[in-house]
């Protein structure tokens, strides 16, 4: 055939090699040796992206959002991968083998690091200002992790190998679009998700908020003061609306203030301005187009319509000349070895064969490749290492690129070909047979004619540029450094596009930037900037080093105290807290609004200008002379401070505390010979058994009395704690750790006033409250003068009192209609609260049957309350009582004798005494599974069996003493002196893992559930998730007060916590969380 | 007072118990972690050497699946071996250091880092490159990003380096008197890569390793107090 044609057509400067054949060989079909590393390399994806999306938390949908993720991904490498084609680059690499490793190089941790910031970002936020936040609070972190991961892949590409080459392309496309998919499409994903979780939380918050533990009709005077609130608007009032909402104001409001720009662009928006010219330009355009050169459309449209229709026999065409991007042919369909660098500017070269009068048979080269399938198996194995190096050797020849050009098929070409016969190419391989110059003489118009149309118009541009170049090339026929040439122009246009694209994306940034410059408002994202330059080096991490991203709430700030806030106390709806000065101040744990202040008395009286008056307190401070007969004050009790008392107290015990006016009142028409008798006359009509308290106390007092003439037993601990100021740890009933701090300044023991010869005014005026309770809307107050009061709630009033002993009430437990009060010469009272209905007609609601009341904590205001002692343990602890806790009907002591004591609630029997620790208790818990955990001052942790009264397990952990302590249903949570919070196994008693703390806060910690844990720190508050020791969020409280340490931390019901924060109050909700333990 | 006996003795037995127990378990897990370490490391190298076998650098007979259970069937279990060695070596070491590994504890990271080595196996398996100076070059700036990307500490390092010299002395002695051959040695008997492999390979097994033994470290605790 050659020998024919040759004839036929005599070449003129043909240099070919006759025997010049390729063969392409191909692999056998895939067996399973080769398959299993593919499969462990998808087996290893699957299981990367599981444990990637299984991260995504605290979000409405996982599976979304995870699906979100991995489509991200997924799509961005079909972009690269479609790109990259678009732009003429073949892929060579086998796609299903590259494709594993691409996916971990781009890789999903962007998008779940934005998951996490947004979903950290305050929830009271708008959607798109959390989204904002979320953004900019990485927006750093992200940016420099692509940088780097663009850097990589360039060092990559500059290895130069074309494999790595390509797969570098790849990914630096796909990281590209990767990152635009995160931005728009991820992030849209994410808001959706936000707004769907926001709207899920706002249909579960109002049915929480109907259905309350106790019902409406109870809580009359709940109701009370809510309608009392206007009244106290005057006071400082805290927050009136949530502050951090961004209300928008109505529109025409809205355009009066407007910036210029803002304006401009309206003004464009509502016209539609760019749109329009936009559109007149192109119609104006095209146009010109037409009018200029309408030949040109009109070739351009019947190239098109060509393309469309069937290309019979040369349907390869479109496919045989990408123009060349890439430097080396297919790696697994070409031999190894040969020099496929060879890849010269196609179009060059065969135009100017073209042109150049040689007519050679340019169009007949589809046809030059004779397609031979030679089914020899025997010569594969060894061909493929003996083919190469013949034909190494050959002399390229000016005919040598128009016979590379098979080389820029696609390496699918020839098996997709011959799939289209139903042949398969596996283990055979095609020869490529050389090709056979011919020449034959055409005319111009001829060869014009014989071209494709396609061609026509791809070249017809070029002919001009590049005539005198091609006739050139084709003039110096043998080029043996070929191979070499092509490499430098390639790589410069490399380097062009580089630049290129690096200007064009600094532009696009640019571009950007100067958009949301002119758009946006101010305020949007301000919150994720501001603490942008916030030191990183100190966020508080967990134990892997991984910090979630702050979020900085605004959590609701009450202000109102004057000094240090040392006791907190809250039933879920109410917070009572108590300050340094006494004053003790009621707020709504919803709203945070501050309903009542009850002032210290003494230094009402002191200094009157202190505190704005309440009208309720007015009568009090009157210095009225034997005032316990004011009966003009129905159901208020009247505390008598009277100057002229002081001498009474160091002979005689303070009796004013058993004193009920309303008593008085209500024997208005009976004989008043004298006060005690009438009472316990009264008393003992009513059943009740005064006299005896009454001798108790007298008994107690001579005792004190005695012993203060002696030393006091306790001073010495308690002037020690005073000195080193070491913090006493003390819980209140309710959970709320009462971490109170006794200094020199505010440590008014009674039995030093009592020997101090005359005191500025009334013994109690001065004493502080050490302890406080509420339920319902009764506050009870201990206070270190030994006086117990019982206040209203809701308007301040003080319902009753007790002052029968007066050694210090250090801890006291409120429960039902309960109180325990332990005080600091290791005795315990037992009080029961009655309403006395009896003589109260007017108020009269519900059974007289006093059995009926305890079941409701909640007394009606109009009630008078009688606080009577019905039980007293006068030596139950050796030391001072430091803790006591009530729950499941049984009260626990701790003291500083070392033991606990457990009591019977009912009864106030003693059942055991727990001795195991061997220093001072400081920490104590009791739950409703009658789990008992107590914490000392050696550091240990002992857990006892209530039932028994048998120690179960005993850990030892803390250098220094345990200052808080807490159980959930596995674990028990400590919190030492030594700021460390360590986890332990509640069944087991060993450490599970612990928490290093911020100095001074390790006694500020809270359980929101059995898997959160909350700890103070300096300025912020964390969550902690118990099972995994994971620090899931950070809430930083406010830019105000960052240096303020958190020292008590009080739960609520309704997963709000409340920090203690010197004097403020701060109040933290966590809705998300509360969510995310669904 | 029987009762308060009891109670006393039982209370004993809990706190025998409990210590026995947290002894075995301790035991028990570095066993565990030992088994799972050893699978993974038979299993790399399995698939790895079918890797090298596709590219025939290694010389074993036509019959692949048949030379990698015949000839040279003693080459995982040493790999699986090595490797429970490696993964149990790194935390222990971080233990003794007295320095917790921080970075990017999470078992994604540890998938991320397993495909890599992965594909830097594949890479030297798949890729032609120009020369072997080349090979060797790429793949230890890849051994040494892998290291930069998953580990950062310098005990890490200074580990990976250790084994990857141990390794090769090892396979070149074992090439020198004839036990194991490579078609194309091109440094004193071995390949010239294989360092950087043994170096990737030791990093991701000390990866795994820590993320196992931290894994155990929140279940086990920290040697209980007793008294």
């Amino acid at each position: 055939m050659t020998v024919h044609s040759m004839q036929l057509h005599p070449s003129v400067n043909s240099t070919l090699k006759e025997d010049q054949i390729v063969h392409v060989h191909f692999k056998e079909e895939i067996g399973i040796a080769e398959l299993i590393p593919l499969v462990t390399t998808y087996i290893i994806l699957f299981a990367y992206i599981y444990f990637s999306t299984r991260k995504i938390d605290m979000v409405k949908s996982k599976w979304g959002l995870a699906l979100a993720a991995v489509a991200t991904v997924l799509s961005s490498l079909l972009m690269s991968v479609g790109l990259c084609t678009l732009f003429g680059l073949t892929p060579t690499l086998n796609g299903g083998e590259i494709f594993p490793y691409l996916v971990v190089v781009i890789g999903l941790e962007n998008v779940l690091v934005l998951t996490k910031s947004v979903v950290s970002t305050p929830v009271d936020l708008e959607v798109k200002l959390r989204i904002a936040q979320g953004l900019s609070n990485e927006s750093w972190s992200i940016m420099k992790n692509m940088a780097t991961e663009l850097v990589i892949i360039l060092i990559g590409y500059f290895t130069l190998v074309p494999a790595i080459q390509e797969f570098c392309l790849f990914a630096v496309v796909g990281l590209v679009s990767d990152f635009f998919l995160q931005m728009f499409f991820f992030t849209t994903v994410l808001s959706i998700d936000i707004r769907r979780m926001e709207l899920a939380d706002l249909n579960r918050r109002l049915p929480a908020e109907a259905v309350q533990e106790i019902p409406d009709h109870l809580r009359l005077p709940r109701s009370k003061s809510v309608a009392k609130q206007q009244r106290y608007e005057r006071q400082p009032t805290i927050r009136p609306s949530a502050p951090y909402t961004i209300s928008l104001q109505t529109s025409s409001f809205r355009n009066l203030r407007l910036p210029k720009r803002l304006r401009v662009i309206y003004f464009l928006a509502r016209t539609r301005l760019a749109q329009r010219i936009i559109m007149v330009g192109t119609v104006i355009w095209i146009g010109i187009l037409v009018y200029t050169d309408p030949a040109g459309v009109r070739t351009f449209l019947t190239a098109q319509v060509t393309e469309q229709s069937p290309l019979g026999g040369s349907g390869l065409a479109p496919i045989a000349v990408p123009p060349g991007v890439f430097q080396r042919g297919d790696t697994e369909s070409s031999l190894p070895g040969f020099p496929s660098d060879v890849t010269p500017p196609l179009e060059n070269q065969s135009r100017g064969t073209d042109e150049g009068k040689n007519s050679n048979s340019f169009d007949a080269l589809p046809l030059v490749e004779p397609e031979n399938i030679t089914d020899n198996d025997k010569q594969h194995a060894h061909s493929e290492t003996s083919l190469p190096e013949n034909d190494f050797k050959e002399e390229i020849t000016w005919g040598a690129h128009d016979q590379e050009m098979w080389r820029k098929l696609s390496f699918r070409h020839w098996p997709t070909l011959f799939s289209y016969y139903n042949n398969t190419l596996a283990r055979k391989y095609v020869s490529i047979l050389p090709i056979i110059p011919v020449s034959f003489h055409l005319s111009l118009q001829d060869a014009l004619d014989a071209r494709h149309p396609q061609d026509a118009k791809r070249y017809h541009s070029m002919f001009s540029t590049n005539y005198q170049e091609s006739k050139n090339i084709d003039g110096n026929g043998a080029r043996e450094h070929a191979s070499a040439k092509p490499q430098v122009p390639l790589d410069i246009t490399l380097y062009k596009v580089g630049a290129l694209g690096l200007a064009s994306g600094v532009l696009l940034v640019i571009l950007l930037f100067c958009l949301y410059k002119v758009f946006c408002p101010k305020t949007y994202g301000q919150g994720g900037l501001s603490h942008g330059r916030r030191r990183r080096g100190d966020l508080p991490c967990d134990d892997y080093g991984y910090t979630p991203p702050i979020s900085e709430t605004l959590p609701l700030i009450l202000k109102g105290h004057l000094m240090d806030i040392e006791c907190l106390a809250s039933d879920g709806m109410l917070l009572v807290s108590c300050c340094l000065s006494g004053q003790i101040r009621v707020w709504d744990a919803q709203t945070g609004d501050c309903l009542t202040v009850i002032p210290n008395p003494g230094q009402c009286r002191d200094s009157s200008s202190c505190y704005d008056w309440q009208e309720s307190w007015e009568y009090i401070s009157d210095p009225e002379n034997g005032a316990d007969e004011s009966f003009e004050n129905e159901h208020n009790f009247q505390r008598r401070m009277t100057p002229s008392q002081p001498i009474l107290f160091t002979d005689q015990p303070d009796l004013s505390g058993l004193i009920d006016t309303n008593f008085a009142e209500q024997i208005k028409e009976e004989d008043t010979v004298s006060r005690q008798r009438t009472v316990s006359e009264h008393s003992q009509e009513t059943g009740y058994d005064f006299g005896r308290a009454y001798d108790k106390v007298y008994e107690d007092h001579k005792m004190l009395n005695v012993q203060n003439l002696r030393s006091y037993p306790s001073p010495p601990t308690l002037l020690r704690c005073s000195q080193t100021s070491v913090n006493l740890k003390s819980h209140g009933w309710d959970g709320g750790c009462n971490h109170r701090r006794r200094s020199l300044g505010d440590e008014p023991f009674s039995v030093f006033e009592k020997t101090s010869p005359i005191p500025m005014w009334g013994g109690d005026c001065e004493s502080s409250v050490w302890s406080l309770g509420i339920q319902g809307n009764l506050i009870v107050a201990g206070r270190s003068s030994g006086r117990l009061e019982v206040w209203d709630a809701a308007d301040g009033t003080l319902r009753c009192s007790n002052e029968e002993s007066s050694s210090g009430i250090t801890v006291l437990a409120f429960i039902t209609n309960r109180i325990v009060a332990a005080r600091l010469n290791g005795s315990l009272d037992f009080y029961c609260l009655d309403t006395n209905k009896t003589f109260n007609q007017l108020q009269y609601r519900g059974t007289p049957n006093r059995s009926t009341i305890p079941s409701s904590p909640v007394f009606n205001s109009e009630d008078i309350i009688v606080c009577q002692l019905i039980h007293m343990v006068p030596c139950a602890h050796q030391k001072p009582i430091t803790v006591l806790k009530a729950a499941a009907g049984r009260v626990v002591t701790g003291s500083q004798d070392h033991t606990l004591k457990i009591f019977r609630l009912e009864d106030s029997c003693c059942l055991y005494t727990l001795q195991g620790h061997t220093g001072g208790i400081t920490a104590v818990y009791i739950d409703q599974t009658m789990g008992l955990a107590s914490g000392g001052q050696d550091g240990a942790i002992c857990l006892w069996d209530v039932l028994t009264g048998s120690r179960v397990s005993h850990m030892h952990g803390h250098r220094g003493d345990v200052v808080s302590l807490i159980c959930t249903s596995s674990c028990v949570i400590s919190g030492g002196l030594d700021d460390m919070i360590c986890i332990w196994d509640r069944s087991s008693g060993i450490k599970l893992y612990s928490i290093q703390q911020d100095m001074g806060c390790g006694a500020s910690l809270g359980v929101i559930s059995d898997n959160l844990l909350v700890t103070g720190g300096q300025g912020c508050v964390s969550l902690w998730d118990i099972g995994y020791g994971d620090l899931l969020q950070t809430v930083y409280l406010g830019k105000s007060n960052e240096l303020q340490l958190v020292r008590q931390l009080l739960v609520l019901d309704n997963a709000a916590i409340v920090c203690d924060f010197g004097s403020e109050l701060s109040l933290v909700y966590f809705p998300s969380v509360l969510e995310k333990l669904d | 007072m029987a009762e308060e006996e009891r109670h006393r003795i039982t209370a004993v037995q809990i706190r025998h118990g409990l210590y026995l127990s947290a002894i075995t378990n301790q035991n028990m897990n570095l066993l565990i972690r030992g088994v799972v370490l050893f699978s993974i490391g038979v299993f790399l190298a399995l698939v790895l050497n079918l890797l090298q076998v596709q590219r025939n650098v290694t010389l074993f007979p036509p019959d692949v699946i048949a030379s990698i259970f015949s000839s040279a069937w003693w080459v995982p279990p040493c790999c699986g071996t090595a490797s429970a060695v490696i993964g149990l070596l790194y935390p222990c070491i971080d233990s003794h250091l007295g320095e917790r590994h921080k970075f990017k504890r999470e078992w994604s990271s540890v998938m991320r880092c397993v495909a890599v080595f992965v594909g830097i196996n594949h890479a030297s398996a798949k890729v032609d490159f120009a020369n072997n100076m080349q090979l060797s070059l790429t793949l230890a700036a890849l051994s040494i990003g892998l290291w930069w990307t998953f580990d950062r500490s310098r005990s890490g390092f200074g580990l990976g380096i250790g084994i990857a010299f141990l390794a090769t002395l090892v396979t070149q002695l074992l090439v020198y008197n004839g036990v194991y051959q490579y078609t194309s040695p091109d440094f004193l008997y071995v390949r010239s890569w294989l360092p950087c492999i043994f170096f990737a390979g030791g990093i991701t097994m000390g990866n795994i390793g820590r993320q196992l033994a931290m894994y155990e470290c929140k279940v086990i605790p920290e040697k209980p107090h007793q008294d």
